[in-house]
């Protein structure tokens, strides 16, 4: 019977794929490579153009639907660990993805959260059902953790907080809930930014543009071109900000900075969104790291906060995290909490309850807070030490005379190192070291042992390759 | 208990006039042209139950497992199996297709243990957020690949169906289903609806155990829709939310697609663990698309592993882990089918008790549905105005569509569930 093919010749349109022609971005996207399809006489980037002249559906059951489907591209940056995989060398070393290491280079499960799931264990609670919103007891300590528990917003109950699939589903849940409301708003993005970023606004369908960020000659802040890049977007754009330890290039603004960010953001009405996904990680100190958020906040503006629990609680692959709204009102923040609910159904229902616990466990607990605020010191502490010492080597190598500062003034996981393409591929080809080709290697893949490994090859590649 | 009707119907978060703003604010709101969206139409009955301090209220809501006592269950293999994994493994990152153990039990499930599908790597496949997610990354993948099309849902169908293509900016159809005279499947309708959809369209078929109706094909009539499908080369997305549930044995619950497959279908499947292993809050599930071969599934994954990436980057680990560890381990994978017989007889069982209740109180109508419905639910034929009437004087909680959640109806309390719907259907 499977082998049975039928001739029967497709008539009606809805079943045939034409050939298409490219759509030359009817919506501004920006420096974007994706073109969205809005149109079905416009092209789909996904598919080879060939691929869709099968026109008859005559081979009835055995050939595909989806036959035009071209290989999607590697992550630029999970797909830095599979190639580190791969490779056999003894020196070989992963600065790739954001994940802490000890300094032994193994993987970090924090006591806190071990005793956690321990008592987790031993309650043996059961695996209901979340409310779409998530856990409530996590959705009150995260709200507090991120603005501190006697803040007016917390206190007016101005905060629309909904637990999330880590950083990357709060972004997302954002995202949705700015196309619905705010059809044709932009987002801005820092240049460079999370390469995952303008996937996100891409799928939700929202515009985005870059401001100015990194400056290559000074391996800081573009301040002028940034403040400068605000100014010009659209009234009511939507600006995304990282509340710490900048990724990919671990350079924040100071707090005068800050201070300047924020009064341009309420001349021009923009709205100010905040990716925190290193609370805690940058400085070691959970407040010192809002400082950011809370400044806004402060100002009266209303503002949106996507956090997420991977880093600094070590709970990566358990997608924790949370999408908070500031709002003017109570009642505003009750009914954009509803919305975002409305939005989150259709994608997964309900948050996955598991991280949620250890969270609301954990920052509930004072002795386990306590705890926790220790480890978190620890590890932000070896990757400044790691800092230090690459410092050091770097130094006393490089006889050039490169001020290599930068290192010692950037903060959190990652350095922008100010490699190129071709230099950060000489780290990987020549020297087994195995980073993103913007040049960001993630020092908390770094051991004090290696530094002067990668200092070497650091030297190397800055002065020999171009 | 107006009160509770009016939250059921969303009227309690009604806008409110703007004198309310914080005086202090000297900046109006940006979400001035926010409305309050309505409630949920099924979570939102268990927060009113929840709300109801009632000493006699029953959940007949959500279709969430109960054990006789009307206690969730979790399920002794997973408890240990939650024993075994506790603080040994670390939590890094899962790739974006999940976990890949997961997976390959999973599709073992769908497909059969020792399927060639499988064998060939012809099965694209993630790890997915339970159904929804498996769902939702299907919808968004075909607006994608084949941003023409369109896809044709069953009437009834679980509502987050229409959410889920909605936002994915798939336009829906949809084909006749349930009979309303009968209580049963309208057989004729539907094969009309599938011969009368223009070639290669998208159907979304449920395999096993219908929600909300309990209305399944009997395999005769499964195969002639396997026919008919042939004939006109449509597409097949299951959601498989209840396989194990339906019957007690999964192999059973999983033959309308054995069907498809054996008849040469390229199908789609949505898997969800969240009822036959009682992992909902974990949200375990998986999204499998089965392809020409090989190297069009390596293909298909990567690309809905992109759909993925910018939605939540890679799954949960927990429930994978979970899910991995019991059907990796023989013993732990005999004591889950005993669980799911377990429950799967249960609501059998309550099955029997209610209609016979029923029957018992004279009612005039027939019941005989109650028992020719499979799985969870019980679509009980009851109109809004009924099923308010069982809320607001019995407290009985249950979606406006007359759906009943077996799972909820307990020994303890199936003579009142019985006396209160004779009650409000006995003019009728």
């Amino acid at each position: 019977m499977a082998s049975t093919m039928l001739s029967l010749a497709s008539s009606s349109p809805s079943s045939s794929l034409s050939l298409r022609e490219i759509n030359k971005g009817k919506l501004n996207l920006g420096s974007a490579s994706f073109i969205p399809c809005l149109d079905k006489d416009k092209c789909n980037p996904f598919l080879k153009n060939k691929s869709l002249g099968r026109i008859s559906m005559t081979v009835a059951v055995n050939v595909s639907r989806f036959e035009g489907i071209t290989m999607a591209p590697p992550d630029p940056i999970l797909g830095v660990s599979e190639a580190f995989r791969a490779d056999t060398h003894e020196m070989k070393l992963n600065l790739g993805v954001g994940a802490y290491r000890t300094e032994e280079l193994q993987p970090y499960v924090l006591n806190v959260v071990r005793k956690a799931e321990n008592l987790m264990l031993e309650r043996g609670e059961n695996k209901e059902y979340l409310p779409i919103e998530g856990l409530v007891a996590f959705n009150k300590v995260t709200a507090e953790l991120l603005f501190g528990a006697d803040n007016p917003v917390i206190k007016q109950q101005r905060v629309a907080t909904v637990q999330s699939l880590s950083g990357t589903g709060s972004l997302r849940l954002a995202a949705a809930l700015i196309e619905r409301y705010f059809p044709g708003a932009k987002v801005l993005i820092s240049s460079p930014t999370w390469g995952n970023h303008k996937n996100i606004f891409n799928d939700a369908r929202v515009p985005w543009s870059e401001y100015r960020y990194y400056d290559p000659k000074t391996v800081g802040l573009d301040f002028e071109g940034m403040i400068s890049d605000i100014k010009a977007a659209p009234e009511g754009s939507f600006i995304l900000l990282h509340g710490c330890a900048h990724n990919p290039t671990g350079i924040d603004p100071t707090p005068d900075q800050w201070k300047k960010i924020a009064d341009v953001i309420q001349e021009k009405s923009h709205i100010p969104f905040f990716d925190v996904a290193y609370q805690g990680f940058a400085s070691g100190s959970l407040d010192e790291d809002a400082a950011s958020v809370r400044l806004f906040a402060a100002h009266g503006m209303e503002l949106l906060v996507a956090q997420s629990y991977s880093k600094n609680l070590g709970l990566y692959a358990e997608r924790i995290g949370a999408i908070n709204v500031v709002c003017s009102s109570s009642d505003a923040a009750a009914r954009v909490k509803s919305q975002l609910k409305r939005l989150a159904r259709p994608m997964y229902s309900n948050p996955p309850v598991h991280g949620a616990r250890v969270v609301a466990n954990i920052v509930g607990d004072p002795a386990l807070f306590n705890e926790w605020k220790a480890e978190m010191e620890l590890m932000a502490g070896r990757i400044k030490n790691v800092r230090q010492k690459l410092f050091d080597s770097l130094t006393a190598k490089d006889k050039s005379g490169k001020d290599w500062s930068f290192i010692l003034k950037q903060i959190g996981m990652f350095s922008f190192t100010g490699l190129n393409k071709a230099q950060s591929d000489n780290m990987t080809n020549k020297w087994h070291v195995y980073m993103t080709k913007d040049g960001r290697i993630s020092l908390a893949g770094l051991s004090l042992a290696k530094c002067e490994y990668l200092a070497d090859a650091v030297i190397d590649s800055f002065h020999n390759v171009s | 208990m107006a009160i509770v009707r009016n939250v059921l119907a969303g009227r309690i978060m009604a806008s409110r006039p703007s004198s309310m703003l914080i005086a202090a604010r000297s900046m109006s709101s940006w979400w001035q042209s926010v409305e309050p969206a309505a409630k949920d139409p099924i979570l939102g009955v268990t927060e009113a139950y929840l709300a109801d301090p009632s000493p006699s209220k029953v959940n007949v809501g959500v279709g969430a497992y109960r054990d006789d006592n009307g206690k969730p269950v979790v399920l002794e293999c997973v408890r240990e199996a939650e024993r075994r994994i506790a603080g040994n493994l670390n939590m890094e990152y899962l790739p974006m297709g999940g976990s890949l153990k997961m997976v390959e039990e999973t599709l073992k499930l769908a497909y059969g243990e020792n399927s060639h599908f499988i064998k060939d790597k012809r099965v694209a496949a993630i790890q997915s957020l339970s159904g929804t997610g498996a769902c939702r990354i299907f919808a968004d993948f075909q607006k994608r690949f084949r941003p023409d099309s369109q896809i044709y849902i069953p009437v009834p169908t679980w509502a987050n169906h229409h959410n889920i293509w909605r936002d994915a900016q798939v336009p829906q159809k949809t084909f006749h289903y349930y009979h309303p005279a009968t209580r049963g499947l309208d057989f004729a309708a539907l094969m009309d609806d599938i011969k009368n959809a223009p070639n290669g369209s998208f159907f979304l078929l449920h395999a096993c155990a219908h929600n909300p109706t309990g209305v399944d094909p009997s395999e005769q009539q499964w195969r002639e829709i396997s026919q008919l499908f042939k004939v006109k080369g449509h597409f097949a997305f299951f959601d498989m939310a209840y396989q194990g549930f339906a019957s007690g044995d999964p192999e059973r619950d999983a033959k309308s697609i054995r069907i498809f497959l054996e008849d040469g279908h390229l199908i789609g499947i949505a898997q969800s663990y969240a009822k036959n292993m009682g992992l909902y809050g974990q949200r375990a599930g998986c999204l499998s698309v089965l392809c020409e071969d090989e190297k069009q599934a390596v293909a298909v994954k990567s690309q809905l592993q992109q759909l993925a990436r910018p939605m939540y980057s890679n799954p949960p680990v927990h429930g994978a882990l979970i899910v991995s560890t019991i059907l990796g381990d023989p013993d732990l994978k005999k004591l889950w089918l005993k669980e799911v017989k377990v429950m799967a007889d249960r609501i059998i069982g309550m099955r029997t008790a209610l209609r016979e209740n029923l029957e018992k109180l004279g009612s005039p109508m027939s019941w005989e549905h109650i028992t020719n419905q499979i799985g969870m639910f019980c679509y009980s034929g009851m109109t809004p105005e009924q099923v308010d009437r069982l809320t607001n004087e019995y407290h009985i909680y249950m979606t406006r569509n007359g759906r009943i959640s077996m799972a909820g109806v307990t020994t303890g309390n199936v003579e009142y569930l019985a006396n209160a719907i004779h009650e409000v259907t006995k003019s009728s």
